[in-house]
């Protein structure tokens, strides 16, 4: 029976905004709130890490000390930053 | 074990030590490798001997792999899809790799392999050079698109480009220290409570009484921990799928 006002679909979309129904596609990952920010928190500081890592490496290479540092230490936390964002909402939308 | 001379010493159980005698020695076998041995040969004890009955309605053993196996096969299929069969078997040694080496490490005397970031950054990099190789072969130079998403206008190419390789490239950073961080937090909050109970036993008539407390926790801990020790092999494994699937079907 599917109403023609697409009641199925609303229904659909508000069980989904309050949790009530999983996600088909998101990996729903499991920890509560300690364990998202912990997640949260691993994933700005590894992305500093590559990024003050890439940036030393580069200006050792380049002997442009310190203006690459400092350039990729800001990459590395908007890296930081999209990985956050990426956590709550994952970019594939659809499956396949 | 015991607090020797009154401090709280949480981070000498991290201590590599060769084991297995002056062979060991000589060529710097640590206790690591040995429990890395042991975890081997477990899961494989654990395939062959536990799944040798092959009955219809499996015993204990035969229905522990089973559900094992099921349970990374269901992972695999529903995070990477039909295609992504041919990687069960990397997750499904990768999950039980790292589920038993956290196991493990919560026995007595035992040594956490998990909790070295050289060996958990050893095993994200083996994920990353896979996902690499595996989009680079699928999709060739497409595989570049990967770093600067469709549809962005042309000019913030010099911001996005950048920023998108620190974010890939941060993928085994994060996956191997949220693995390590874990198993040390765990084992390091185990070790200061059970000291705690140790010091505070020592206090006197009362001390054994106060001593209930931390020992109260720390079994509270181990429970917490087991949770903990499953979980993050979970989480390594299924974000290794994740990654899987990024790469098999590149968005």
């Amino acid at each position: 029976m599917v109403q023609p006002d697409g009641f199925d679909k609303r229904l659909r979309d508000a069980r989904a905004k309050h949790g009530l129904d999983k996600g088909e596609g998101d990996a729903k990952l499991p920890g509560g709130a300690w364990g998202v920010g912990f997640r949260a928190g691993v994933e700005v500081f590894s992305a500093l890490v590559v990024g003050v890592v890439l940036g030393l490496l580069l200006d050792r290479w380049l002997g442009t000390w310190p203006w690459l540092f400092l350039l990729m230490f800001v990459m590395g936390s908007a890296a930081g930053i999209l990985n956050v964002y990426r956590l709550f909402n994952p970019r594939r939308v659809k499956r396949d | 074990m015991a607090a020797e001379g009154k401090a709280i010493d949480a981070l000498s159980q991290f201590q590599l030590a060769t084991s297995l005698g002056p062979i060991g020695a000589s060529v710097n076998f640590t206790q690591s490798n040995l429990y890395m041995i042991f975890a081997a040969a477990i899961i494989l004890g654990l395939m062959t001997w536990g799944m040798r009955a092959r009955a219809v309605v499996p015993g204990r053993w035969q229905s522990l792999a089973e559900s094992a196996y099921e349970f990374i096969h269901r992972m695999v299929t529903d995070q990477v899809g039909e295609e992504g069969k041919r990687f069960f078997p990397f997750v499904f040694t990768l999950f039980m790799f790292v589920l038993v080496g956290n196991m493990l490490g919560l026995f007595p005397y035992a040594f956490t392999f998990t909790s070295h970031i050289a060996v958990t950054f050893g095993l994200a990099a083996i994920v990353f050079v896979l996902i690499t190789v595996v989009a680079w072969s699928l999709h060739g130079k497409k595989f570049f698109g990967y770093f600067f998403p469709e549809g962005a206008p042309l000019w913030l190419a010099p911001i996005i480009v950048p920023v998108e390789i620190v974010s890939y490239l941060s993928r085994p950073v994060s996956l191997s220290i949220r693995l390590f961080a874990n198993m040390v937090a765990g084992h390091v909050m185990l070790k200061v409570f059970a000291t705690f109970v140790v010091m505070l036993a020592g206090l006197g008539a009362v001390g054994p009484f106060i001593a209930v407390m931390p020992l109260a926790i720390n079994v509270a801990l181990v429970g917490f921990e087991v949770l903990v020790a499953f979980l993050q092999a979970y989480v390594f494994a299924i974000l290794t799928c994740i990654y899987l699937h990024d790469a098999v079907h590149l968005h």
